[in-house]
């Protein structure tokens, strides 16, 4: 079934997309903001918070729960794009 | 009533909850015993795998770490969350497609080999088994401190209670026990946030409150980089940990979540692929609820305990503390005879020593809230004890009954290979007890070697085995042998053999043993890529097999795709 092996490559391609970019996300909001440019960051203030600081101990674990969901419903979306989810 | 009798309670209330649920909920056959059955809804196994994953660090020590190490704390709060990004992206689905129970069992089938299976397999003990004494003695020391028993008692008592849910109930049985754990550890941990948040800056969410500001008006931050900075201490918002070795480390941690076998077995128990992913951002849900919390607990505590200690005479020092002394958990010696605390970053002239645990074990007391929240923090640490231990005691018998025995003897009946699981977590759950009442020295300084193992060994080959068609058998063997070898040789150097010599100057790149697990992980892609490029490509059944687990649709792959 040349068809469905052609549907599913695209398929995959469209998933490596959404990872690259969702972690390309996680990498900034942790190692970017929480760590490399924490000096930086912490010269901006949000209430109490010197925001460096806010994105290592919270932001950046908020963060990482919307990028799960974002993928949960990109996968959904693709796999009933090229019919491949489960009925 | 009396804190004791409300522990007593409490504790037996959540003991007979647990009981209760694995004689409901007991395993019949060995699908059900390793993963439920695979029928546990994303809900459920998200809190489930909160429980599993959030052990006795995570709930009394966390705080206390990050409350003496401020900022230098983050990397366990994004190490300890982020992985489960990875986990959801990389793992969860591609391994609940595949279908079959165990990591091993992955590498096994991917790998077309038993020495792959074998290498994988003793990772995986020796992981779990590091991790779970740490969990017993946690049992242990709670009962100590809480109900007043020796330590000893507290591990025997805690062994029975595990020994009786997971040898009986497996994977099912620990589930719903897990469901149930979770409630009680995160009930336990925010009623005496909550309050504390509220008494000091009027909001009572910790999240919040932790960016607040105190009655005085001055933001709790900025009051404590000051008040710490006066005696001597860093900045609580600065680090002093190298920022190559806080990459290190937050990467380490990341990678060892997301490679944990007790971790990875909990999305085998959900029924289709789109469950997996979904049960993985529930189960980050749950945890990030103690996880943002844990900072503000920090904080905090720290200010709370300076605040009513230092330059404060002897006589009017808070209850609490007299409390604790009595434990060892706080000492105070009055060095230079002028009646007061002083409380310094320098140990010649500091006069208070306080252990971490406190931060969390007196949270009560300190808010001065009512006896039964202390009951219901030890009936919290316990859960949280609890629940992870049991996780790992089902990967130990899981790996012994399932990925050795019935790999090397395929006839195995399913009667049989039940009991042998069942017997192998009762030996489990003694040599676990065993290590409780009497710890090795190093159980602190090995807690390093489970994650730096994790993410050196088993990490690298799932990934590439998913996302790689060509990484072969000899790849994945050499390339898990030598970035476990070279991880193991690097902690054991700076750990136990010159411990002397562990500070940056000494360390490779200025990395610290427990970032290591990092390069390991480098190590272990980099070698499996040149060797598997050297030799021969998989043969094409396996090729085909990796199509499959890559879309949802279609059977299980092991069903079709078995050897056993």
């Amino acid at each position: 079934m040349p068809k469905s092996k052609e549907n599913q490559k695209s398929y995959w391609r469209k998933n490596l997309q959404t990872l690259a970019i969702l972690l390309t996300i996680w990498f900034i909001v942790s190692f970017g903001c929480g760590i490399l440019f924490v000096e930086e960051l912490n010269q901006i203030r949000i209430g109490g918070y010197k925001l460096g600081f806010w994105f290592a101990q919270q932001g950046s674990i908020f963060m990482f729960i919307l990028l799960i969901f974002a993928y949960v419903y990109r996968m959904n979306q693709l796999d009933k794009e090229f019919d491949v989810d489960e009925e | 009533m009396e804190i004791l009798t409300w522990t007593y309670i409490l504790v037996g209330f959540t003991f007979a909850l647990y009981i209760g649920i694995a004689v409901w909920s007991r395993a019949a056959s060995t699908k059900e015993f390793y993963t439920a059955g695979g029928g546990v809804s994303p809900l459920a196994n998200g809190m489930a795998t909160a429980a599993d994953w959030m052990s006795a660090a995570s709930f009394i020590s966390m705080a206390g770490i990050i409350a003496f190490a401020g900022y230098d704390g983050s990397v366990y709060l994004m190490g300890w969350t982020g992985g489960y990004v990875l986990l959801a992206l990389l793992l969860a689905p591609y391994l609940r497609k595949f279908g079959k129970f165990t990591v091993p069992d992955f590498v096994g089938d991917r790998y077309y080999s038993k020495g792959a299976k074998v290498v994988a397999v003793i990772c995986a003990l020796f992981v779990s088994f590091t991790y779970v004494a740490g969990q017993m003695r946690g049992v242990g020391i709670v009962f100590s401190r809480y109900l007043e028993v020796p330590i000893e008692w507290g591990v025997i008592i805690g062994m029975c209670i595990v020994f009786f849910y997971a040898v009986l109930g497996g994977m099912k049985g620990i589930t719903y026990t897990q469901v149930a754990q979770y409630c009680v550890l995160i009930f336990a941990y925010m009623v005496p946030a909550i309050f504390i948040s509220m008494q000091l800056t009027g909001n009572p969410i910790p999240q919040f409150g932790l960016g607040g500001e105190l009655a005085d008006g001055t933001p709790l931050l900025d009051k404590l980089d000051g008040v710490l900075s006066e005696l001597g201490f860093h900045e609580y918002t600065d680090g002093r940990k190298g920022m190559v070795d806080v990459l290190m480390i937050t990467l380490a941690l990341m990678v060892g979540t997301a490679g944990l076998p007790h971790v990875i077995v909990r999305f085998f128990t959900v029924p289709r692929v789109k469950d997996a992913r979904l049960s993985a951002g529930y189960a980050l849900v749950f945890i990030a609820i103690l996880y943002t919390t844990a900072p503000a607990v920090a904080a905090f505590g720290i200010y709370n305990t300076i605040d009513s200690t230092s330059e404060t005479s002897i006589e009017d020092l808070p209850q609490w503390i007299s409390t604790w002394q009595m434990t060892d958990l706080i000492q105070v010696d009055d060095k230079n005879g002028d009646g007061k605390i002083q409380y310094l970053a320098d140990p010649e002239t500091n006069e208070l020593n306080i252990d971490r645990d406190i931060m969390v074990l007196a949270s009560p007391e300190i808010a001065q809230l009512p006896n039964w929240v202390v009951g219901l923090v030890a009936a919290g640490a316990m859960a949280a004890a609890l629940s992870t231990a049991a996780g790992l005691l089902l990967v130990i018998s899981t790996s012994v009954s399932r990925d050795l025995f019935k790999t090397y003897q395929p006839d195995l009946s399913e009667k049989k290979e039940l009991r042998i699981a069942r017997i192998s977590a009762a030996c489990a759950v003694v040599i676990a007890g065993y290590f409780g009442v009497n710890p090795p020295g190093f159980v602190a300084q090995v807690v390093a070697f489970a994650f730096g193992l994790a993410a050196a060994s088993f990490f690298p080959v799932i990934i590439m085995g998913i996302f790689s068609t060509r990484i072969n058998k000899e790849g994945a063997i050499v390339g898990m042998i030598s970035g476990m070898l070279f991880t193991a040789a690097y902690i054991v150097y700076f750990k136990f053999i010159s411990p002397e010599l562990n500070s940056s100057e000494n360390w490779l790149f200025g990395i610290s043993p427990e970032g290591i697990g990092s390069i390991g992980m480098f190590i272990n892609f980099l070698v499996c890529g040149i060797v598997s490029h050297l030799t021969p490509p998989p043969p094409q059944s396996v090729r085909d097999m990796i199509e499959e687990i890559r879309v949802p649709r279609g059977e299980e792959k092991s069903s079709k795709f078995k050897k056993d």
